[in-house]
């Protein structure tokens, strides 16, 4: 019973770590850390779910009879990791812009500037 | 064993996780971010995801950590205390997460045969047809490039559009302040900016001689990967984070004008869209041989061959957008600090 679901209770786990970063730290840096262990967590639990027991990775042997993995979820999950940088460096940019008009990272402290004004 | 080393590396990746949650210093987050990413690539093998844990492997460990590193140069690396607002966010996450364990008990036992994601039409389909339809060894690829190359061709459009969004994000102020001082202090710049120059210090040879070793080996590797990707693990994606990283090791130890010098960012701009033109390209070919758009079998009278040429074509463009987007990013990241060292600021 433990050992069948093993994996997508750290799946899980992973995925409210990242939730839980993204909620309660202000630093706009460590919110995007947060996110990328959010997306980590998903990657893992699509690649769990595309694992045969016995199987092996989805590229073609001459052997009869071979279990292969499901080479499906292993598609979507190798675009989206890169698909996924692309948009982190995205994010990153915009922090850099706000460090440079508002000389802060820190969410709290940008909403008392907006507050000043 | 096998179990065994996975719960040890899950558990790993857990403490990892909770490290950084809780790490004050972004460096030492940032770091061991990286190092959650390297387990999560092993885990990837172990659960038979070769290609995939090459790209995490290329990407979460290495890319985004160079990037991460580069933005914590440009906003400083020490997290603020903040006001204590925990209580809100860990009741919200344990509500999600219990949700989500109740989940669990009515999925389907990990790793078993009559998962419906293993016994659904698309799977038989894809293990048993495309080795004939395709003729390439590596699934992933043929279901990459050629079952799925129009979704494909939507995840390069959003790398080419996060690579145009980056450099212009990051570029604008710059082209602002220059024409306030009207040129004149632009040359001052150029001209400081050679005679500070990229002398290497005494104190890298080390890491000089190293990359200057290895960097020709880490670009034969990339190229290696793009055109074996029809055979093992490998492809566009993984070749084109390969060959940046590369060069950005590169960039990173010889300083950021030589590699400049290599590829200039107008000819990153270039091959940024030729990439995904290549790509269009062949859809476009295709339909002007009469088949669909993306549909390789017209492109050669052996509709085996024309999918062969089409996977190598559209895998090509692939890797060159994601050389061109990983390059632009990093030029993005690192320009602007070379400008504000210039600046002053």
């Amino acid at each position: 019973m433990f050992f069948d679901h093993y994996s997508y209770w750290i799946v899980i786990i992973l995925f409210v770590i990242g939730l839980y970063t993204v909620m309660s730290r202000s630093n706009l840096i460590k919110k995007m850390i947060g996110l990328s262990l959010f997306q980590i967590s998903v990657f893992l639990f699509y690649i769990t779910m595309g694992k045969i027991e016995g199987g092996t990775a989805p590229i073609l042997v001459d052997a009869p009879d071979t279990v292969y993995s499901n080479p499906l979820p292993h598609v979507l999950i190798l675009t989206a990791i890169v698909v996924g940088v692309a948009t982190t460096a995205l994010g990153l940019s915009l922090v850099v812009r706000i460090k440079e008009t508002y000389d802060t990272i820190d969410e709290d402290e940008i909403r008392d500037m907006e507050d000043v004004k | 064993m096998e179990e065994f080393t996975t719960v040890f590396l899950m558990a790993l990746l857990v403490a990892g996780a909770l490290g950084v949650l809780y790490v004050r210093n972004l460096f030492v987050a940032t770091m061991l971010l990286g190092a959650v990413s390297f387990l999560m690539a092993l885990i990837f093998i172990i659960l038979d995801a070769v290609d995939v844990a090459f790209t995490e492997a290329a990407v979460g460990a290495g890319i985004s950590t160079v990037l991460f590193l580069g933005t914590l140069s440009l906003v400083g690396a020490d997290e603020k205390k903040s006001r204590p607002k925990t209580v809100l966010p860990l009741l919200v996450s344990l509500i999600v997460g219990g949700t989500l364990v109740y989940a669990t008990f009515e999925m389907p036992v990990v790793g078993s045969a009559d998962n419906p994601v293993q016994t659904s039409n698309l799977t038989t389909r894809f293990i048993e047809q495309s080795p004939k339809e395709i003729g390439v060894p590596n699934m992933v690829t043929s279901v990459l490039a050629s079952y799925r190359g129009y979704d494909t061709f939507g995840e390069v459009t959003v790398i080419f559009t996060a690579g145009i969004a980056v450099l212009l994000i990051l570029r604008q102020l710059r082209r602002r302040r220059d024409e306030q001082t009207e040129g004149s202090s632009s040359a001052e710049n150029t001209e400081t900016g050679v005679e500070s120059g990229p002398s290497p210090s005494i104190h890298d040879l080390v890491p000089h001689v190293v990359s200057k070793l290895l960097i020709p080996f880490v670009l034969l590797f990339g190229l290696y990967v793009q055109f074996h990707g029809d055979f093992g693990p490998g492809g566009g994606f993984q070749a084109g984070v390969i060959f940046a990283a590369g060069i950005i090791l590169y960039s990173l130890v010889f300083g950021l004008e030589y590699a400049q010098k290599l590829i200039p960012l107008w000819a990153v701009e270039l091959l940024l869209a030729v990439g995904v033109l290549l790509y269009g390209g062949v859809g476009v070919a295709t339909m002007l041989y009469g088949g669909n758009f993306l549909d390789y079998n017209w492109l050669s009278a052996d509709p085996v061959a024309g999918q062969h040429l089409g996977i190598l074509l559209v895998e090509l463009g692939v890797g060159i957008t994601v050389t061109a987007a990983m390059l632009a990013i990093f030029y993005g990241f690192a320009n602007r600090n070379e400008f504000r060292e210039n600046s002053g600021e």
